[in-house]
């Protein structure tokens, strides 16, 4: 009895312990999907198909945008160039290449109803079909 | 119609060069160039190759993972 008891004891502070470490990995997990998180009028923006994903890599109107809608969009573009600036640099590339391989994904990677740009220039919904991409596109 | 002298050698020429290429087909080791069926396709996109699509795209996933609020 009395060696059990010295178990129970011995326990009690490793299960705080590991209470503490979930606990932290729950938070340190949940902040960097908070960070990532989309600018709500973009993705209402995305979401109601004023805005799509070209070949290019870049995004575009789908239909005639305000004012607000193109400001947005001509932010993130010129995020976007940076970041694809940067990468071609590190992988010896151009940022056109670079850009253009990033349009591959982003089209593959839209939702259903989300729109995107067929490499004819045809703004298209997106379906559960598979998107129509560049051949050139893995 | 007159002929001057250099325009009769021409078609003296002309009508040798005819013969000869007539002849041909009967001749062995011609060489024979067809014109294609499809239409002869140029991609203006060339700076942009399949190739070097395939090596970025790993790249291109990570950068597009790391910064999800702009794509």
């Amino acid at each position: 009895m009395g060696k059990n008891g010295m178990r129970m004891k011995m326990w009690k502070p490793t299960g705080l312990a590991l209470a503490a470490i979930a606990a932290t990995a729950a938070v340190a997990l949940s902040v960097p999907s908070a960070m990532a998180q989309r600018d709500p009028a973009y993705a209402a923006a995305r979401a109601a198909g004023q805005i799509g994903e070209q070949p290019d890599g870049y995004l575009g109107f789908a239909t005639t945008p305000t004012p607000a809608i193109r400001a947005l969009v001509q932010d993130i573009n010129i995020k976007r160039k940076a970041a694809y600036t940067a990468s071609a640099q590190s992988t010896g590339s151009t940022v056109e290449q670079f850009a253009f391989t990033s349009g591959c994904n982003l089209i593959a990677n839209t939702k259903p109803g989300e729109k995107y740009q067929t490499p004819g220039g045809v703004w298209k919904t997106r379906d559960a079909s598979p998107p129509e991409r560049d051949a050139r596109c893995p | 119609m007159k002929m001057t002298k250099t325009g009769a050698r021409r078609l003296a020429i002309g009508g040798r060069c005819l013969v000869v290429m007539t002849g041909m087909p009967a001749l062995a080791g011609c060489v024979q160039i067809d014109t294609p069926d499809k239409p002869i396709e140029i991609n203006l996109n060339i700076n942009i190759r399949q190739e070097v699509v395939y090596r970025l795209d790993g790249d291109a996933k990570k950068l597009i993972e790391q910064n999800s609020e702009i794509f």
